[in-house]
C-alpha cells in the first residue's frame, strides 16, 4: 500500500501550524461565502485566488480548497434556517431541512447536514486517495487522441446529464469554447476573434467569467425575487448534536448510497447539484419513510448533503489526475495550479509528490476543521444573513469588482465582469446551464491543442479517435452520452408502442 | 416567484427568442472569422480557424432549433420572464453598478466604492446619513488597509489618493 505511506508523508506536509491556521481561515471564509448570496464556491475562490499568489503553492491550495469545503458546508445553513439555498447544491436540502426547522428541530437538521457532508466528503477523499494514483499512472500512457477523448467524454457527459435542455447545454458549452479561442492562437500566431480590439488580445480570463456569471448574476436574481430573509433561530448545543449523532447510524444505507451517487457524479462531471437531487430522489424511493419525505425527515437532509459533498470533493480527482476538472470550482482551482506553474495531470503525481499528497492529506484535515467550525459557529454565520441586504449587496459587488480587477490588474476586466453578470442572470432564467460554459472556457485551449495534435498524427482523419480499444472505448462512451437524451426518448417511445 | 400583481415586462418567449438570435449571431461571427483565418487543412496541418469553425457551427445549430421551438411555444408566451416591479428592482442595482465601474477608472476604486455603498444604503435602506457614512467609509477603509497595506496589491486610485500622497 504505497498510498498509505505517501499519505502519511502528506500529513507531514499539511500539518504545520501555518497550514493549520490557513485551513481554519479558509473554512471560515468559505462558510461566509457559502452563506452570502452572490458569493459561492467558484467565484469565492476566484476572487481570493490572486491573494494567494505570494504563498507557497501547497499552502495556497490548502487554503483555497478549505474555502471550497467551507462553502459546501455553508450552503446548508441558509437552506435549513431560511429556506434559501446559499448554493445550488443545497436546494434539495431545503425540501426536508426547512420543515424540520419549522418544527423546531433546526439544530438536529443542521447537525445531520454537517455530519452527512463530512461523511460524504470523507468517503470521497478515501476514493481519491486510492483511486487517483491508479488513474494517474493509467493516464501516463495517454497520447493526444486519448487526451482529446477524455475531454470529449467530459463534455458529452454534461450533455447526457442535462435534464431535457441538451441543446442549451451544447450552446452554452460552445460559447465557452468560442470565448476560449479569442486572442492569439499560439500555434499559428494569428489573431482570432479580436476584431482589432487590443483589450481582447489576451483573450477572456475564465476567472472574470466565473465572478460575473455566478456572482453578479446571482445578486441580480436575488434582488428580483425580493429580499425577505425570515428565518428560524439556530440553537445548537452539545445535547442536540449528541442526540442527532445517535440517530444518524440508522441511515447508514442512505449515506452509503448517496456517497456512491455523489462520487460517481463528481468524477464524471455531473456536479454536486444534480448529485444532490438524484440522491434525494433515490433515497425517497428506497426509504421506508419515503412518503414522509418533504415533511421534515432527517433522512431527507442526509441524502442530498452526503451526495453534494461527495460530488464536490471527488470532482477534484479528475482535476488532479487528468487535468480535467469535474466542477466549476475545481476548474478555478485548476486555474490556480496553472498560475503557480503546476501542470495538473498524471505527471503531477510523479513530479510534485509533496504537493499532491499534502493536498490530499489536507482534504482529510480540512473537512475535520470544517465540521468543528460549522458545529460551533452556526449562530454567528446565521447572523450574517441578518445584515440588511441594502448593505450586503453593494459590498458584495465591490468585492466582486476588486476580485475581477486583481486577476490581471485591468479595469477592462471589471467591465467584462458586469457584462458576464447580465449574461449570467438571463442565462440562469432561461435555463442555460453555466457550468459547461466555464469548463469549456477553462479547457478550451487544451482541448483544441489535443485535437490538433491528434489530427496531425492522422493527417486529418477522425478515425484516429477509434484507433485502439482505449481511445475507441472512450469515444464511443462519449457519443453514447452525447446522444443519451435522444436514446432515452427513443427507448421510452419503443416501450410505449 | 413573481407576484400576480406584477405586470410582465417581458415574456419568457420573447427573451428566449432574443437570446437564441444573439447566440446565432455570435456563432455566425465565429464562423465568419474562422473562414477568414482559414478553416481548412493546410500543408502543415489544421489552420487557425479549423477548430473554431465547428464551434461556431455548434452554436448556430442549437440556437436555431431553440429559436424555432420557442416561436411555436404558447406556454412560454404566457409566462413572465420578469415583472415590471422586479425589473425595476434589478435596474436599481444594475444601473448604479454600471456607473460604479465607470467611476473606478476616473476617481479610483476606494472613493467609487464609498459612494456606491452610500448610495444603496440611502436609497434602498433609507439609513440616516451618519450610519451610511460610517459603514461606507469604514468598508472602503478596511479594503484599503487589506489590499494596499497588508497584501500590497495596488488597486486603481484617483485624484484624491494622489493628493493625499497615498499613490
Amino acid at each position: 500500500m504505497a498510498e498509505i505511506g505517501s499519505l502519511i508523508h502528506g500529513f507531514g506536509v499539511a500539518l504545520t501550524p501555518f497550514n493549520l491556521m490557513l485551513m481554519f481561515i479558509g473554512v471560515v471564509l468559505g462558510v461566509i461565502i457559502g452563506v452570502l448570496p452572490g458569493l459561492g464556491g467558484a467565484n469565492g475562490v476566484a476572487i481570493l485566488l490572486p491573494l494567494t499568489f505570494t504563498m507557497p503553492p501547497t499552502s495556497a491550495i490548502i487554503m483555497l480548497s478549505c474555502i471550497y469545503w467551507g462553502a459546501l458546508f455553508g450552503g446548508a445553513i441558509t437552506s435549513i434556517l431560511f429556506n434559501i439555498p446559499g448554493e445550488p447544491w443545497s436546494v434539495a436540502t431545503t425540501f426536508d431541512g426547512y420543515p424540520l426547522a419549522q418544527k423546531g428541530r433546526a439544530g438536529a437538521a443542521l447537525t445531520a447536514a454537517f455530519t452527512s457532508s463530512f461523511i460524504g466528503a470523507l468517503i470521497a477523499v478515501i476514493v481519491i486517495t486510492f483511486l487517483s494514483p491508479i488513474v494517474a499512472s493509467f493516464a501516463l500512457q495517454f497520447g493526444p487522441p486519448e487526451l482529446f477523448a477524455v475531454y470529449l467524454l467530459t463534455f458529452c457527459a454534461f450533455v447526457g446529464m442535462s435534464k431535457g435542455q441538451a441543446l442549451k447545454t451544447i450552446a452554452s458549452m460552445m460559447v465557452g469554447f468560442a470565448l476560449a479561442a479569442v486572442g492569439l492562437d499560439t500555434v499559428t500566431g494569428s489573431l482570432r476573434l479580436t476584431f482589432g480590439f487590443t483589450d481582447l488580445l489576451k483573450g477572456f480570463n475564465f476567472l472574470i467569467a466565473v465572478i460575473g456569471l455566478f456572482g453578479i448574476g446571482e445578486i441580480l436574481l436575488t434582488l428580483e425575487e425580493g429580499l425577505a430573509f425570515k428565518g428560524a433561530r439556530a440553537k445548537l448545543n452539545l445535547k442536540v448534536v449528541m442526540d442527532t449523532w445517535r440517530e444518524l447510524p440508522r441511515y447508514w444505507l442512505t449515506s452509503l448510497r448517496s456517497s456512491a451517487v455523489g462520487c460517481f457524479m463528481g468524477i464524471v462531471p455531473g456536479g454536486a447539484t444534480p448529485a444532490s437531487f438524484m440522491s434525494y430522489g433515490v433515497a425517497k424511493r428506497f426509504s421506508r419513510d419515503g412518503e414522509k419525505f418533504g415533511t421534515g425527515q432527517i433522512e431527507g437532509v442526509v441524502a442530498p448533503e452526503t451526495a453534494a459533498h461527495a460530488a464536490g470533493t471527488s470532482a477534484l480527482l479528475p482535476m488532479l489526475t487528468l487535468g480535467v476538472p469535474g466542477s466549476p470550482t475545481a476548474a478555478v482551482l485548476l486555474g490556480g495550479l496553472l498560475i503557480w506553474g503546476l501542470q495538473p495531470g498524471p505527471l503531477l503525481f510523479q513530479e510534485q509528490k509533496e504537493f499532491v499528497w499534502g493536498l490530499i492529506a489536507s482534504m482529510y484535515l480540512g473537512n475535520i476543521a470544517g465540521l468543528i467550525v460549522v458545529l460551533t459557529c452556526v449562530p454567528l454565520f446565521a447572523a450574517i444573513l441578518r445584515i440588511p441586504f441594502s448593505i450586503i449587496a453593494p459590498v458584495i459587488l465591490v468585492v466582486c469588482a476588486i476580485g475581477a480587477y486583481t486577476v490581471n490588474n485591468s479595469v477592462f476586466d471589471v467591465y467584462l465582469m458586469l457584462v458576464f453578470g447580465v449574461a449570467g442572470y438571463v442565462m440562469r432564467k432561461l435555463e442555460y446551464p453555466l457550468a459547461p460554459l466555464v469548463l469549456a472556457l477553462v479547457l478550451g485551449d487544451a482541448a483544441e491543442s489535443a485535437f490538433r495534435q491528434a489530427m496531425l498524427m492522422s493527417q486529418g482523419n477522425p478515425s484516429i479517435l477509434f484507433a485502439n480499444a482505449l481511445v475507441g472505448g472512450m469515444t464511443t462512451l462519449a457519443l453514447v452520452l452525447l446522444f443519451w437524451p435522444l436514446i432515452q426518448t427513443g427507448l421510452r417511445r419503443a416501450k410505449a408502442a | 416567484m413573481n407576484d400576480k400583481s406584477d405586470r410582465p415586462a417581458a415574456t419568457i418567449r420573447t427573451l428566449e427568442l432574443v437570446v437564441a438570435a444573439l447566440l446565432f449571431a455570435f456563432g455566425a461571427i465565429v464562423i465568419a472569422d474562422s473562414i477568414r483565418l482559414g478553416a481548412r487543412w493546410a500543408e502543415d496541418g489544421p489552420q487557425a480557424g479549423y477548430f473554431p469553425f465547428y464551434i461556431g457551427l455548434l452554436i448556430c445549430i442549437p440556437a436555431a432549433v431553440v429559436f424555432v421551438r420557442a416561436l411555436g411555444d404558447r406556454a412560454k408566451a404566457a409566462k413572465t420572464f420578469v415583472g415590471r416591479d422586479a425589473l425595476k428592482r434589478v435596474m436599481w442595482m444594475l444601473v448604479p453598478s454600471i456607473v460604479y465601474v465607470v467611476l473606478i477608472k476616473l476617481i479610483g476604486i476606494y472613493i467609487a466604492s464609498t459612494a456606491f455603498i452610500a448610495f444603496f444604503m440611502r436609497r434602498l435602506g433609507r439609513y440616516p446619513w451618519i450610519t451610511t457614512a460610517a459603514v461606507a467609509v469604514g468598508v472602503s477603509l478596511v479594503f484599503f488597509l487589506l489590499f494596499e497595506v497588508w497584501f500590497k496589491l495596488p488597486l486603481p486610485k484617483g485624484p484624491l489618493e494622489s493628493w493625499l500622497g497615498l499613490d
